[in-house]
């Protein structure tokens, strides 16, 4: 087991850049997903990782060893492929068996007629059935052992594929999307058992999806990516809560984070639809801002210290155990997450409403898309030069 | 129910009919091409068997298995059947393993794949009896350009078409030659279905050498293409005759008489127009026994 390093990895293909200098660091153990839209660069960092493609430049090590220049089984990865990579004409077991048989035999134990002359060949071959049952055991999957992949449900590919990749021990275990080509059910049931898996085998874990629900659910940590850049590192609670840019507040989090213009007057003051926000922003030039309310921070009522804006009623989603209402705020369109009561009230469409949310629970962007750093009104008491200093540390 | 069992039937009798009908005059227009063009003429040569007709005749009779036993006991017949099948013999196995080992190379060019796929297609583009003419300047003792490499060498000069032991393997790689481009286009048709994940999961796997992919991962999954291209080679090299027909007209002394040489010896330069139909007759038999045997021996072990 090992943690493992990037150190200003890039990739491009042609003129065309993949992947900006990144550097990124995944502890032992560690559960970290790379989570991004298509295109992003999440995969083809992780086919880096893996040795499946030469990075353009930067290094990549495994528990402190540069890998760069090991082949893919060599670098002691194990990878879980989209499509899961399962050898059609080998059945399940001669699927998981294959990295061992390839470590353990040498070529011309391998080759047909000419392996029947390894004195040593049996006594492998043993024990790598046995290893190979210890897996498909962990995994449920001996019942299958004589079927091919063809005969087998999605889930069970991907319990196989699973078990291929385990069977190794690597040090690291690479996923690309595996659970996108399963059903929806299927996938929930397969998010807790990946996770469980990762907690039993205490295995460095780098997962690369595009869906959020994934990466806040599985990971320990989790890395936005987009257009070939890490937007932000942190865990699911970070990352959701303080979003380093308008990219990440809008890509993690459903439904989407509900953004308002606002404007920055001077002396670091926010105004929103002619109200002043209880905030105070220090550093920042005036000029438009952007603010993220989640939609289960937006109130239909105001309590005090709220700032309220005005909004047309527009219709309601039901999710059962709770609702998305969807509201008009001048042209902008503003979602509301509220958990059902009994009691609700029944709306026109149309109606005009008054919705609020708390100073605290905003987050406010600059016209670069960055985070700016807030503070609340009771602040203004430090003196300039603290007050600087302070927010420097914050940030 | 029963009464409405007994109603509804005089209108579902009627739709059954107009359905019936309606498929049969859908499917129509391809049973009657395919009788007239192939299940027609194939009866016509079953007729011809018992006959004694020849070609001009203005009647003929009947003969019974005749033609049959004279075939049986024909030299001619039992040399060309042997000089064909040594043909196969070296044409199959050539033409698979040659076009599958230049499909693989090419397969990994990534700019000039196209313009090695023109230069080994262009056999097959080109008319054999054209290229026989060209092959047989090539190979002329005195003149080729072949031998005359060959005695620079020093091997001396090689009778490729007229030593009785020589034409057939001659003929053969000829065959090759002109099989390669094709059957490549095939593998590499199959080498592009092969997803390419498959090859990355064998790298992470460790096998990653080329035997090693090769065996557990190309060829295998190249089973299919496989199969298809050795039933079609082999079609292809139980019929061949241009080369013969141009370059040897089964000589020197009958060393290259071939099956479909011989029928068409029998039929159209000697008029034995029933005798041909039953050489034709165990042409196709032989034809239809191997693919048959090797569709149903290489299915099993090539699908899953």
């Amino acid at each position: 087991m090992a943690g493992l390093s990037l150190r200003g990895v890039t990739k491009s293909f042609g003129n065309v850049p993949v992947l900006a200098p990144l550097d990124l660091d995944i502890a032992d153990g560690e559960f970290l997903t790379l989570v991004g839209p298509s295109g992003c660069g999440k995969s083809t960092l992780l086919r880096i990782i893996a040795g499946l493609e030469p990075q353009s430049g930067g290094s990549v090590s495994i528990g402190g060893n540069g890998v760069d220049h090991l082949r893919p089984h060599e670098r002691k990865v194990a990878m879980v492929f989209q499509n899961y990579a399962l050898y059609p004409h080998m059945t399940v077991f001669d699927n998981i068996a294959l990295p061992l048989t390839m470590a353990r035999l040498s070529l011309l134990e391998r080759l047909p007629l000419l392996r029947l002359f390894s004195p040593r060949r049996r006594g492998i071959v043993e024990g790598i059935v046995r290893d190979v049952r210890s897996v498909a055991e962990q995994l449920r999957i001996e019942k299958y052992f004589d079927r091919k992949p063809g005969q087998l449900s999605g889930g069970q590919r991907q319990r196989v594929a699973l078990g291929r990749a385990m069977v190794r021990h690597p040090d690291v275990f690479l996923m690309d999307e595996p659970l996108s080509n399963l059903d929806a059910k299927l996938r929930v049931h397969m998010r807790s058992e990946l996770a469980e898996l990762h907690s039993r085998l205490g295995v460095t874990m780098i997962y690369v999806t595009h869906d959020q629900v994934e990466a806040m659910t599985m990971s320990d940590r989790l890395a936005v990516m987009d257009q070939g850049h890490i937007l932000q590192i942190g865990t699911p609670d970070e990352v959701y809560k303080r979003p380093a840019s308008i990219a990440v507040a809008q890509f993690i989090g459903s439904p989407a984070i509900n953004l308002l213009a606002a404007t920055l007057r001077s002396g670091g003051q926010v105004e929103l639809n002619g109200s002043t926000l209880p905030l105070r922003i220090a550093g920042q030039s005036e000029g438009p801002v952007s603010i993220g309310i989640r939609p289960e921070s937006v109130r239909l009522a105001a309590k005090s210290d709220d700032v309220s804006f005005p909004v047309k009623f527009r219709r309601r989603e039901n999710l059962g155990a709770e609702s998305i209402l969807h509201f008009d705020a001048a042209g902008v369109e503003v979602l509301c997450k509220v958990a059902h009561e009994g009691h609700e009230t029944i709306v026109e469409p149309g109606t005009d409403m008054t919705l609020a949310f708390s100073p605290a629970d905003c987050h406010i962007f600059g016209t670069d898309g960055l985070r700016i750093v807030t503070e609340k009104i009771e602040l203004q008491s430090l003196s300039g030069g603290n007050r600087a200093a302070a927010l420097a540390g914050q940030k | 129910m029963s009464a409405a069992a007994q109603v509804i039937p005089a209108t579902t009798r009627r739709q059954q009919w107009v359905e019936a009908l309606a498929g049969i005059s859908f499917s129509a227009p391809a049973f009657i091409l395919l009788l007239l063009t192939i299940l027609a003429p194939l009866g016509a040569l079953i007729f011809l068997n018992f006959t004694d007709y020849e070609l001009g005749a203005i009647d003929f009779s009947y003969i019974g298995l005749k033609n049959f036993n004279h075939a049986w006991t024909d030299p001619v017949i039992r040399r060309s059947l042997a000089n064909t099948l040594l043909y196969v013999a070296i044409v199959v196995p050539g033409g698979v393993l040659i076009s599958l080992f230049v499909a693989i190379l090419v397969h990994r060019r990534t700019r000039t794949r196209g313009l090695y796929e023109v230069i080994y297609f262009l056999p097959v583009t080109s008319t054999l009896i054209a290229m026989a003419t060209m092959w047989q300047f090539l190979l002329h003792p005195t003149l080729g350009p072949v031998n005359s490499f060959l005695k620079w060498v020093g091997i001396g000069e090689v009778a490729f078409l007229s030593n009785p032991k020589l034409v057939i393997p001659t003929l053969a790689a000829i065959g090759i030659w002109q099989l390669v481009g094709f059957n490549m286009v095939l593998f590499l048709a199959g080498l592009s279905a092969i997803p390419r994940d498959l090859y990355e999961a064998a790298d992470v796997d460790g096998a990653s050498n080329p035997v090693d992919r090769f065996l557990r991962v190309t060829w295998p999954l190249l089973g299919p293409t496989t199969m298809f291209v050795i039933v079609t080679t082999f079609i292809t090299a139980f019929k061949v005759f241009d080369t013969v027909a141009v370059m040897t007209r089964g000589g020197p002394g009958g060393a290259s008489e071939v099956l479909l040489y011989a029928i068409y010896l029998e039929g159209f330069q000697y008029f034995h127009l029933s005798y041909a139909a039953t050489l034709a007759l165990i042409f196709l038999a032989f034809t239809l026994v191997f693919s048959i045997a090797q569709t149903f021996i290489l299915d099993r072990r090539v699908h899953y």
